[in-house]
């Protein structure tokens, strides 16, 4: 069901280049900074290059990425895979016609947006970063795509049965 | 300066470009002709020819760093930074950034507002290029120089997809020379939606 690549030789220089910055954005969360990964250039290219690889010739046609780091990995991917990128975004970002998806967090909900027609019936769907319920416009969400993972937080299980990919796991020092 | 004026009359991709490019009236308010480019990122095509047009113009600048302005600026800068092998520098909202930032104020039309960047980002003496989507009033992009040029890095240009007119034939912001593909579009030949 769902997949990581620990084997392959470019996962451990990724994994070296993201930054752990203590008791962000509260006391005892542990945040998976990438924006190390981004200052170096091959290990930003080697992150894109593992997801198209995987994804490339597999008739995606939607790369949707969330607010707002989805954006710096969604469209990379979708311009090598030949996909459109669909912005996920806050309320009362996008300025057209948008529908909306609730959704909660650790504490409280947030909603989030995207543009009517983006997507279409039929449309194959990746998305980067975070689950979308694209679904309600009778597209396939074909996978979720992530960096990174935090196994001991469970997030799979809330993908409803849709696979998840991932290049790498972090789990905190004993 | 405009594209169209530098290297590439005529381009036909230009034209796809500012068509690509979605109007949408009275967005934030009243009487602003907003330029969506979320449709430009529907149009696998005429995404790629927007990328591939920066980084034909920056791939030999010797540029090492790509900043670009949150959020539209994700959209476009990462893919450029990757083109030419520099790396890329998300300049964001304040309290975005987990780690130590510098931080810059802006003036907004009413009020002010904020970007910030992390310390240790990027090195004195690097060439840098700033990307949005838009510039208008070029408020954001200056403190966008501003916080590059306070940790000792050179911007090289500004570059955006759509600007104003009024930045034609302007020195630039701050001095910095300024690259834009399109100018913003009226909606007169009936592609838009509300």
């Amino acid at each position: 069901m769902s997949d990581y690549r620990d084997e392959d030789p470019r996962i451990h220089g990724i994994r070296t280049k993201i930054r752990v910055v203590p008791n962000f954005p509260k006391p005892g969360i542990m945040f998976q900074d990438i924006t190390t990964l981004l200052l170096d250039p091959k290990a930003f290219k080697d992150t894109i290059d593992l997801f198209v690889e995987r994804y490339k010739g597999k008739n995606i046609s939607v790369v949707a990425g969330i607010e707002a780091r989805g954006f710096i990995f969604g469209p990379p991917i979708a311009l090598a895979i030949g996909a459109k990128f669909v912005p996920m975004r806050k309320p009362k970002k996008l300025p057209g016609k948008v529908i909306s998806q609730d959704y909660t967090l650790e504490y409280g909900r947030d909603r989030m947006e995207m543009h009517v027609g983006a997507v279409e019936a039929g449309d194959r769907a990746l998305v980067v970063d975070d689950l979308i319920a694209t679904e309600r416009v009778g597209a396939e969400v074909v996978e979720c795509a992530c960096v990174i993972e935090l196994p001991e937080l469970k997030g799979r299980e809330k993908l409803n049965g849709k696979p998840l990919y991932v290049l790498l796991e972090y789990y905190p020092e004993a | 300066m405009f594209a169209e004026e530098n290297g590439l009359k005529g381009d036909p991709r230009l034209r796809a470009i500012s068509e690509a490019i979605r109007v949408v009236p009275h967005f934030p308010k009243q009487g602003i002709m907003f330029q969506d480019i979320t449709t430009l990122l529907l149009n696998h095509k005429v995404f790629k020819d927007t990328v591939d047009i920066f980084v034909d113009r920056y791939r030999d600048m010797d540029i090492s760093a790509v900043a670009g302005v949150e959020a539209r600026g994700f959209m476009f800068g990462p893919a450029i930074a990757l083109g030419i092998g520099a790396k890329f520098i998300p300049l964001r909202k304040p309290r975005k950034l987990p780690g130590e930032v510098i931080s810059e104020k802006y003036v907004l039309e009413y009020g002010t507002d904020c970007l910030e960047m992390h310390v240790g980002a990027v090195q004195p003496g690097e060439r840098a290029l700033v990307i949005d989507d838009l510039v208008a009033t070029g408020g954001t992009l200056s403190a966008a120089i501003r916080l590059l040029e306070r940790v000792g890095a050179e911007v090289v240009e500004c570059a955006c997809v759509v600007g104003v007119p009024e930045v034609k034939g302007h020195r630039g912001l701050n001095g910095k020379p300024l690259y834009v593909l399109v100018e913003p579009r009226e909606i007169e030949n009936g592609f838009s939606d509300g």
